[in-house]
């Protein structure tokens, strides 16, 4: 099938970018979204030009290092699913797909279409985590976790980290992202600990950097490719008016 | 000169050595702790979990990744378990007989001492990443839950549904930034490690190029761990993620660290089929599907009736009837080799005709779709996002495909290479699956090491080095191996021919698989061979790569990584040619039983292949470290 695209274009953080067009002839449909892109690069190689920088690695949908916007939509129309994992099989012949970078003030673009996410490791490194050294851990069966419990923390550490809820959400929020990591732990006897200390810092974390705040439009959720519940950015801010009044 | 090598492997039974080695090893203080450097290269499992280890024993530690986060490497993808003796399910387990399964399914070429402790350290993680959060699946009594893996006979896989590789990955990552917050921990995302520094024969550094803007940088350290994972991409079409890759370990082979078995590569028998020339990776399969998938092709060759249509007695269960013991969960080389059977006498399935059919109606009818559903379900939804079609009604259709590098950095019994100081970790190593490597082994490979090993045997090789001054990367040393880095860079950019370094990949690629994958022969590797010198002599003068080398160019990062790919494939071949025997993944085809087993030959073989760097990739120099089995007597592998 034939494609159209409008490909956002910047050479660094500090220029200006614009949108360029490209049309692509021989597109299959069985091919992945960043197949396509590839067919496009060797394309542009081919004729001297920079080929369109973007992110991705595993390809099977669960590092979390592709996302582009794709007519607007993070990782584009199809739910729950990363960009890498879209086929061109949703699209039709002759369509025109814009394509662009995630967009937020706290992932600056690098280039074309490659944005910093390191923020999202910043909040983690803030309070993401158990706070257990190796060698401290006790006989594994000695600490029991509920069926239920292990399959609803399980839900909210789904999470793969590419920051679609961010570069979806109006105000660039970081709610879903952080409310799950803190909803994981608080959902199981190991993380009950240091939860308050733990959403506290993680929450300060989130608001020193430059994301937006959470208005509850609940648009994260529909794009995320793990489908993580809204009620994870719930037990957020219960965690964390619970920290507070302690 | 070829020279015999020995392991370092400490005296006493099987059962002592570790606990006999940790009595013994060398300690740094704590206050002399934080004094000391170490580089980690490679933030998966294997250099997560070392280097947050070693970060909360006092170390400083600088981690490197060429991926945008440390959370993203590919330890991210494997789904279906991690090992580990607990035997909760009191079906028989032990640790000599996890030790056992492990070094039978790597056919008895791996060694012994290695492999043992492997086995004994296995139940320490799972006590580790339980402490960390890690949401394993779990019974409704709270207690873990396990599932069974190909090549054994007991339930001791842990699982978090299909992501185990995510959540344990995710717990060591978490346990880095941990340590990044205390300044323990400097993180360097988005730079590739272009060359290993030496100073009087000792590994004290690394040449970096920062991704983003293109410059190099040089670290020095005390020691330097290559936790850098596999080089399955080598074969283009693979399971593994776009940017793994073998520089780094191949940069160290030549500064002279031996590169041990590195044609041993397993094919993982439950892989998406390719789709078409454009294709850029093929997607795993967890193997676990095999639990409860019941796989088979037509009985009649070129069948193009649609699965439904194919009636029961139409169908050929092949593993069932081969391999009545194991069955579907026969070990991945044979399930592998026996679907390649089956494709290549006719009965392949799917438009290509690649692919054999992984059926679950069975399951379903006997659990119920709810079951599988909780068993299996993101695998499922995964399949369909990939193919469009709903595996709960049709069978699915999967195809072999190259999955992990058995062969790696040599390294001693400390894991440490034969070059002082450098350490190679998880799949970057060899060390513990001989000729193929059990499923859910890979994972605890990467975290044993990580978490347990290095963590001794660093300290080990660190207390001799008190003495010795910080590393100024002023040194002659680190000037040498920048301006080297940098003309290969400006070579690659200034050579302006006409095809890039992904379609000479792909090339690469079709000759390894053809000729070095599933079945090789001595007629066919030497093709290969003289078909990689053409390729590697035109990749010198033909490769176009637009940019420049001080800016952010994807293009260049890859042809730095197909350029090291072009000298490794050589060796690979030259190693399954120097092999005259089959064994494991290595199947050559001059050397099978009456029924098409692998035959070993332990008289000739019972050996690593430890090559050496000469200056010439296509004069390697052979070292061998002969296999001794002390413990256990080797046998012809048999699942029937």
């Amino acid at each position: 099938m034939k494609i159209h695209l409008k490909v956002w274009r910047q050479k660094n953080q500090y220029s200006k970018g614009e949108m360029q067009d490209y049309t692509l002839t021989e597109v299959d449909q069985e091919m992945s979204f960043l197949e396509m892109l590839d067919t496009l690069n060797l394309q542009l190689a081919k004729k001297g030009e920079r080929p369109i920088e973007f992110d991705h690695d595993c390809r099977e949908g669960i590092c979390g290092q592709c996302g582009v916007m794709i007519n607007g939509i993070a990782h584009g129309p199809l739910k729950n699913t990363t960009t890498c994992q879209l086929h061109m099989r949703t699209f039709k012949d002759g369509d025109t797909i814009f394509v662009e970078p995630f967009k937020a003030k706290a992932f600056p673009v690098i280039r074309d279409l490659k944005v910093n996410r390191s923020s999202l490791d910043e909040i983690i490194a803030a309070g993401g985590y158990v706070s257990v050294n190796t060698g401290q851990a006790p006989e594994a069966n000695s600490i029991l976790v509920s069926h239920d419990e292990a399959e609803s923390a399980f839900d909210a550490a789904a999470c793969i980290g590419c920051g679609a809820c961010v570069a979806t959400c109006k105000n660039a929020s970081a709610a879903l992202f952080t409310g799950a990591k803190i909803a994981q732990f608080a959902r199981l006897p190991q993380g009950k600990k240091e939860s308050a200390e733990r959403t506290l810092s993680m929450v300060e974390r989130m608001e020193d950097l430059d994301f937006g705040h959470c208005t509850n439009t609940e648009a994260c959720q529909v794009e995320c490719p793990q489908d993580i519940s809204v009620l994870s950015i719930a037990q957020m801010n219960y965690e964390y008016n619970k920290a507070k009044l302690k | 000169m070829a020279k015999e090598i020995y392991a370092n492997i400490p005296k006493g039974d099987l059962k002592d050595k570790w606990s006999n080695y940790k009595d013994q090893a060398k300690l740094v203080s704590p206050n002399n702790r934080k004094k000391m450097e170490i580089i980690v290269v490679g933030t998966g499992l294997a250099g997560a979990s070392a280097a947050a280890s070693l970060a909360e024993m006092g170390y400083q530690i600088k981690a490197f990744c060429f991926q945008d986060s440390p959370r993203r490497a590919h330890s991210v993808a494997a789904q279906g378990g991690v090992n580990a003796m607990k035997n909760y399910q009191n079906d028989g387990d032990s640790v000599y007989r996890m030790f056992y399964d492990t070094l039978k399914g790597g056919d008895f070429r791996s060694r012994e001492a290695n492999t043992y402790r492997l086995a004994e350290c296995s139940a320490n993680l799972i006590d580790q990443a339980v402490a960390q959060g890690v949401p394993f699946g779990r019974e409704y009594s709270g207690y873990l839950k396990n599932r069974s893996f190909g090549g054994v006979q007991v339930s001791r896989t842990f699982y978090a549904r299909g992501q185990t590789g995510q959540q344990l990955l995710l717990g060591a990552y978490q346990a880095l930034m941990r340590q990044k917050e205390k300044g323990k921990v400097d993180l360097y995302t988005r730079h590739e490690m272009l060359d290993l520094v030496l100073i009087d024969g000792k590994a004290k550094g690394i040449i970096a190029r920062n991704l983003d803007t293109g410059k190099l940088e040089r670290h020095g350290a005390h020691a330097v761990i290559l936790a850098t994972g596999g080089f399955g991409k080598i074969y283009y079409l693979s399971t593994l993620a776009m940017g793994c890759n073998a520089s780094a370990i191949w940069r160290a082979h030549k500064k002279g660290a031996w590169m041990a078995n590195p044609s041993w590569t397993q094919i993982h028998p439950t892989s998406l089929p390719q789709s078409g020339p454009y294709q850029s990776k093929l997607t795993l399969m967890s193997e676990s599907l095999r639990n409860d998938g019941r796989i088979w092709v037509p009985k009649a060759q070129d069948d193009q009736r649609p699965p439904h249509e194919i009636l029961e007695e139409e169908r050929d269960y092949y593993l069932e009837r081969k391999y009545p013991s194991f069955g579907n969960l026969a070990p991945r080389d044979i399930a592998s080799r026996a679907a390649k059977e089956q494709i290549d006498a006719g009965k392949g399935v799917g438009a290509l005709k690649n692919a054999v059919y992984l059926d679950f109606k069975d399951a379903i009818s006997e659990y119920g779709k709810e079951t599988i559903a909780e068993r299996y379900g993101n695998l499922f939804s995964m399949y369909e996002k990939i193919t469009g079609i709903n595996a709960y009604k049709e069978p699915m259709k999967i195809s072999p495909s190259a999955h992990f590098s058995m062969g790696g950095l040599w390294v001693d019994y400390d894991l440490m290479t034969n070059i002082p100081g450098l350490f190679a970790i998880g799949e970057a190593n060899f060390s513990d699956h001989g000729a193929n490597r059990l499923g859910a082994n890979s994972l605890l490979q990467a975290c044993v090491d990580g978490y347990y090993i290095a963590p001794y045997t660093l300290q080990n090789y660190l207390a001799d080095q008190i003495q010795v001054p910080k590393t100024e990367v002023s040194a002659e040393e680190f000037e040498q191996a920048e301006k080297q880095a940098l003309q290969q860079l400006e070579k690659f950019v200034s050579c302006k021919g006409n095809k890039t370094s992904e379609e000479f990949h792909r090339e690469l690629g079709k000759i390894l698989y053809d000729k070095c994958g599933l079945s090789r022969s001595a007629e066919g590797l030497k093709e290969a061979i003289s078909k990689i010198q053409q390729l590697r002599e035109e990749y010198k003068n033909n490769l176009l790569v637009p940019g420049e080398v001080e800016d952010i160019n994807s293009e260049l990062e890859k042809a730095g990584r197909v350029s090291d790919y072009m000298e490794l494939a050589e060796l690979m071949c030259l190693d399954a040619l120097e092999r005259n025997e089959s064994c494991g993944a290595h199947f050559r085809e001059e050397f099978q039983t009456e029924d098409g087993e692998a035959q070993r030959n332990d008289e000739a073989f019972s050996f690593t292949a430890a090559w050496e760097w000469s200056g010439n990739p296509k004069q390697p120099i052979l070292n061998k470290e002969q296999l001794k089995f002390e413990f256990v007597q080797p046998t012809q592998r048999s699942y029937k």
